[in-house]
């Protein structure tokens, strides 16, 4: 019998085609995500004159500079346009396929991956952009990177990588109603801290994770960033491979069936070791939401901002009052009281049609006090949610029905918070000016958006779903 | 890529922690090419308000740091984002080395692939180089890579980094150059995989 092994080791040397004396080891490229960002990547090989090695492992999706009102065919601004039509051209000169404006199934790229089969568990995904994590979700091993590195990709299908240490969060217990997956996540990043999975690669693992639907897996390994994380991981199961299956580009027939028997050996043995071990009750999470400026000032929506005046550490306390003057919130005061200007329900976090339902279940009837913006995270997406009238739901409440992109969660398309506006969004990062300068964002789930939406203020959405169907 | 041994400058103090990739270079400069330089846009909503005047409280700001090519910041510097164009405002600004408790994995990276230096030392030797510096600005810092030494006032402190990282900065190593070596390793790698996992190639489209 070898030594049992996490699903992390098993992916890692599935992948290494060596490993150098130093330590760093070269790693095999299953799937390369290209967006328009990724300009500064093509350029460098037109520098070197370079070709792509695997156009037929590399796939472009428009999704950052892409508008979400107005024609998407004939872009009015110039700017956008050109980052649009570079991405266009780049991939029409190496042969890559791309999910253009002009493609049904155009969507934000960690949203259109796992959505057409072109992620599957046991994959090495690359992509230029930091929520790569997102894949792990499908038992891929995921990881954003950087331009330089991009291009190497691009010209090799390789990455150089060091081995990462290996964590286990493991979330046991039962999730108690109108808590989610952003839910668990916000309450891992605020007890372990925004580095506290620096270095690491994380597995999920534990009831309440192996409970989750896929949409909720995606959720939750898509924020693993936001603790440092290089990427997080859930091993697959048969929720994974029931969600796969049929799926445009995955396998199917008797490959799928091989395909199954491979991806079911991917699990952590019984008994593997891991250098970290975190552990969260689940039935104990309350709906959180960010006060702060980083994704780890959360707390659950019945507790109060901090107080700087009540902190012993002088240099936290420092922090808490850079952090609550930049958000505009007095010291102490009780979170509910937070009156917002307005919602943004998005992006790569919590943009899928598990999303929008649940949103649309504490909407459905009621109207919201401030305006708003619905951003689905596909054009697929959008499709499935008009044809379960979740649209109308949306617009009757006064929200505003777009098309699908990065949109407001880093706000490079023009759809910005302007400044000192507070906005309740279901977003991945509460960075200072992350929605546009000056922007004032509360991350949270999109129920508690909805519920945000419904009040005026951050709300806890249980009151709300008294006698609701979820 | 341009090889680092040692490097003395002035240290700019920017005692933050978790000071991310939208802070260091905000979104909306990410469509810039290179050749325009981002050391403009550089800590943009940090340096500047919102009708562009500097904000004089921001230590970059301050007359004796204008020029600096060298930053100390607080843990988790460049967290956030994959942006390289983080670590290209940084270059283009002038600044070769950042030290700081702990910076986020991707922004390493990014920083190791065009020749900026991240020295990790420990959340106190951070605060007390900060707390030199704010006392005497002008005295510059050295740092040596070879011996991993942060030479600040009359204090030499020891700093961290990843040996493989540390060896790539020292030879100027390229990425692309050292691959190139392993090409028929990575063909061989290709063909036995090819038949070891057959499901992972996406399936052809009509």
């Amino acid at each position: 019998m070898s030594q049992p092994q996490t699903i992390i080791d098993k992916l890692w040397s599935a992948h290494e085609i060596l490993r150098r004396d130093d330590g760093e080891s070269l790693l095999w490229v299953d799937r390369h995500y290209v967006h328009e960002g990724s300009f500064h990547a093509f350029g460098k090989l037109a520098e070197r004159r370079a070709e792509v090695t695997e156009p037929g492992l590399t796939f472009g999706v428009a999704d950052h500079y892409v508008p979400t009102r107005g024609s998407r065919r004939n872009i009015a601004n110039p700017e956008l346009a050109r980052m649009v039509r570079q991405l266009e051209e780049n991939c029409a000169r190496h042969g890559i396929k791309l999910f253009g404006l002009d493609d049904s199934r155009q969507g934000i790229v960690h949203v259109v991956g796992p959505e057409q089969g072109l992620t599957l568990p046991g994959l090495l995904i690359v992509c230029g952009d930091s929520h790569t994590s997102t894949h792990g979700a499908l038992g891929a091993y995921a990881f954003g990177i950087g331009a330089s590195e991009v291009a190497h990709v691009l010209m090799t299908q390789t990455i150089w990588q060091k081995k990462p240490k290996r964590m286990r969060v493991s979330v046991d217990g039962i999730l108690p109603p109108g808590i989610s997956a952003k839910d668990i996540v916000l309450a891992i990043i605020a007890s372990i801290g925004a580095d506290g999975a620096t270095g690491c690669a994380v597995e999920f693992a534990g009831s309440a994770i192996r409970a989750l639907s896929m949409e909720g897996r995606l959720t939750l390994c898509n924020m693993s960033i936001e603790a440092g994380a290089r990427c997080g991981v859930v091993a697959p199961d048969a929720a994974t491979f029931s969600y796969l299956n049929g799926r445009p580009y995955a396998p199917t027939a008797a490959a799928f069936e091989q395909a199954v028997e491979a991806w079911s050996k991917l699990a952590t043995d019984e008994g593997a070791a891991f250098d970290h071990e975190v552990a969260l009750d689940a039935a104990k999470t309350a709906p959180i939401v960010t006060w702060g400026t980083s994704p780890q000032d959360a707390l659950p929506i019945d507790a109060s901002a901090p107080d700087p005046r009540q902190e012993s550490n002088p240099e936290r306390a420092q922090y808490l009052r850079e952090a609550l003057d930049y958000m505009g919130i007095a010291p102490g005061k009780k979170l509910t009281e937070i009156a917002i200007d307005r919602v943004f329900i998005g992006s790569c976090t919590n943009a899928r049609i598990e999303d929008l339902r649940a949103a649309a279940a504490v909407l459905a009837g009621r109207a919201s006090k401030v305006p708003g913006l619905v951003s689905p995270g596909s054009t697929l997406v959008k499709r499935q949610a008009e044809d379960e009238g979740l649209d109308r739901i949306f617009r009757e409440a006064g929200l505003e029905w777009g098309e699908s992109g990065c949109s407001m969660c880093v706000g490079i398309n023009g759809d910005l918070v302007r400044p000192g506006e507070r906005c309740a969004s279901t977003t991945n990062r509460n960075f200072r000016g992350r929605q546009g300068p000056g922007a004032r964002t509360h991350l949270m789930s999109p129920a508690m958006v909805a519920a945000a939406a419904v009040t005026g203020h951050l709300a806890d959405v249980r009151e709300l779903l008294s006698g609701r169907k979820v | 890529m341009e090889k680092f041994v040692t490097f003395t400058g002035t240290a700019c103090p920017i005692n933050q922690s978790n000071l991310n990739t939208d802070q260091i270079i905000p979104a909306r400069y990410l469509k810039w090419t290179r050749a325009m330089g981002f050391g403009k846009a550089l800590f943009y909503d940090l340096r500047f308000d919102s009708e562009g005047q500097e904000k004089p409280d921001f230590p970059l700001n301050n007359s004796v740091w204008r020029n600096s090519t060298i930053v100390v910041s607080a843990r988790n510097f460049g967290c956030g984002s994959s942006r390289e164009a983080a670590v290209y405002a940084l270059y283009d600004f002038g600044v070769r080395c950042v030290i700081a408790p702990s910076f986020g994995d991707i922004f390493a990276g990014n920083a190791m692939q065009n020749g900026l230096l991240t020295a990790v030392v420990t959340d106190e030797e951070a605060a007390e180089i900060m707390g030199s510096l704010a006392q005497m600005p002008e005295f510059p810092v050295t740092v040596d890579l070879d011996q991993q030494t942060i030479l600040c006032g009359n204090r030499t402190y020891k700093f961290r980094i990843d040996p493989i990282r540390r060896m790539r900065l020292l030879n100027g190593w390229d990425d692309l150059a050292l691959t190139e070596n392993y090409r028929e390793r990575i063909s061989a790698f290709k063909a036995e995989d090819k038949i070891k996992r057959p499901w992972t190639a996406p399936r052809e489209q009509l």
